[in-house]
């Protein structure tokens, strides 16, 4: 499905993606993990057609994207970011930003797309003539994700889609990027730095370090401490103290 | 006691009426670490900016005991506050980004907080600076001094505000949310360091997060706060004792890397939690 060769990112004079190279199946959820400024957002940015200036090879379905998409493009991926506040228009309506992506494109019956995207993120029709700032946190990110759903898209890029969000809503918003991706066979590339969150929706992960992908292992083996690279073992030792607490609990 | 709170309300008049946003909490603080959890809009920020009485202009407080080493908050003028404030008390915020000051020096801005308290030579003031850098493990402190806050990263730019924090030498910190902006590693890093200088100045620390297990490994005693209220308050070491279904959901709704789940718990609110 998306297949990406020797991707080099350059802001000047620092070397922020060196030479990444994966390949994702249709219908695989693939997650980047790393620390602030290990590139793994630069990756999906490069992938998603927000930064030009890249040098490699990007493929989907094998046919290759020059650093310039096309419409039929984001039809078919479309991005979730962190901050739903930052990637919402403030003073659009719920019903104005699920209904721009169906205009953009030239989909038709968009008064039902709406109400049926707004159902699909198990929101209330009531919200749907609110603006952003009228929602909570994790009701603006479900807005964000239909709205990415909206062009029936085949690939969703998420970055670090729940780390804005309180522990309690980020699991509500988790169990609904499962429940779609089942539903509309979505292939799924998530950014973030919690090792369990993306642990818990993608089965392989790619660890970044310094704009290397220094290790690519599934999530089955991260969990079972099964890692090469010594990066990979000391972000998983961390990630396994700070839950302690919890495990005692379960 | 450092810190005793009795009975603390804090509201806010709207179009709709009158909003309690925090309902009556008590605690109290010696020299010790406490954790306040709780989600977005459940107080926990409120509370404890009552403390240095730093609440939007609109907001009412009344409680039974407000006081701050005995210093009742409630009467106290401005000018006593101001003695209070980034003096014997700091306020760490979530995104030094925004806390510190662009077009000053890291340095400039660390010497001006500790010549507030204690006076001194410009000169005296920044070396103390640079040492307090040092102490917030910033290797080259000297360089660091000279950079300004657009330079940092999110980690060097929150232990910069740490260092402005500990130059006054305070008595009480409040940290709010301290490393929500911030990665993981990092977050593990600033922690431990601001566990490690509070528990070495013998200072009183409180902890503001929405992270249960992460308070819980740097905090003595946790409070955990629902719409207003402390629900449940438990020594660190008991989290696993927690009796509070709302204490309990939050530790189980989230994923965990030791344990694989098909489906995370979704917290389900009971309207009798509001007034437990």
């Amino acid at each position: 499905m998306i297949g990406i060769d020797a991707l080099s990112v350059r802001f000047g004079s620092t070397e922020a993606v060196k030479s990444v190279s994966l390949k994702l199946a249709r219908g695989e959820a693939f997650g980047l993990v790393g620390e602030s400024g290990s590139g793994k957002s630069t990756v999906l940015r490069a992938l998603a057609g927000l930064n030009p200036d890249w040098t490699g090879r990007i493929t989907l379905d094998g046919i290759q994207l020059g650093p310039k998409r096309d419409r039929q493009f984001f039809r078919r991926v479309q991005m979730v970011f962190q901050d739903p506040y930052g990637s919402l228009h403030p003073r659009q309506t719920v019903d104005r930003s699920l209904s721009e992506p169906l205009q953009v494109h030239g989909i038709g019956d968009i008064d039902r797309r709406i109400a049926r995207g707004l159902d699909e993120v198990a929101l209330p029709s009531s919200i749907r003539y609110r603006y952003p700032h009228q929602l909570s946190g994790g009701q603006r990110q479900r807005v964000a994700i239909a709205r990415a759903l909206m062009a029936e898209p085949e690939v969703m890029l998420l970055d670090e889609p729940t780390s804005a969000l309180d522990v309690s809503v980020q699991s509500e918003v988790l169990n609904l990027l499962v429940d779609l991706r089942t539903a509309r066979r979505l292939t799924y590339i998530m950014v973030s730095h919690n090792l369990a969150v993306v642990a818990h929706l993608c089965e392989r992960i790619g660890v970044m370090l310094g704009g290397e992908l220094v290790e690519t292992l599934s999530a089955d083996d991260l969990r079972a401490g099964r890692t090469q690279h010594p990066h990979t073992a000391a972000l998983r030792a961390l990630s396994i103290e700070l839950e302690e607490t919890e495990g005692m609990v379960a | 006691m450092l810190v005793e709170i009795d009975n603390l309300w804090v509201r806010f008049a709207t179009v709709n009426g009158v909003s309690d946003a925090v309902r009556g909490v008590s605690l109290t603080l010696g020299q010790e670490k406490l954790g306040i959890v709780g989600e977005s809009g459940s107080g926990k920020s409120l509370t404890a900016r009552s403390i240095l009485r730093l609440l939007p202009g609109s907001a009412r407080i009344t409680a039974d005991k407000l006081s701050f080493d005995g210093i009742n908050i409630l009467t106290a003028d401005e000018a006593k506050l101001r003695a209070i404030r980034g003096k014997r008390a700091g306020l760490i915020l979530q995104d030094p980004k925004f806390s510190l000051n662009p077009v000053m020096t890291a340095g400039a801005q660390i010497a001006e907080a500790w010549r507030a308290r204690r006076g001194g030579t410009r000169k005296m003031a920044y070396q103390a600076a640079i040492d307090l850098l040092a102490q917030v493990q910033i290797r080259e402190p000297a360089r660091v001094a000279e950079a300004y806050p657009h330079e940092l990263s999110g980690g060097m730019g929150q232990r910069v505000m740490i260092a402005m924090m500990l130059a006054p030498d305070p008595e009480l910190l409040i940290a709010d949310e301290p490393t929500s902006a911030l990665d993981a590693t990092v977050q593990a890093e600033i922690l431990r360091l601001i566990e490690d200088l509070v528990s070495r100045r013998g200072m009183g620390l409180i902890l503001i997060s929405h992270d249960l297990p992460l308070v819980s490994h740097f905090c003595d005693r946790v409070a955990v706060m629902y719409a207003g209220r402390i629900v449940e308050a438990l020594g660190a070491a008991d989290l696993a004792r927690a009796t509070h279904p709302y204490t309990r959901g939050l530790l189980s709704c989230l994923p965990a890397l030791s344990r694989k789940q098909d489906r995370l718990t979704v917290l389900q609110r009971d309207p009798a939690w509001i007034d437990a």
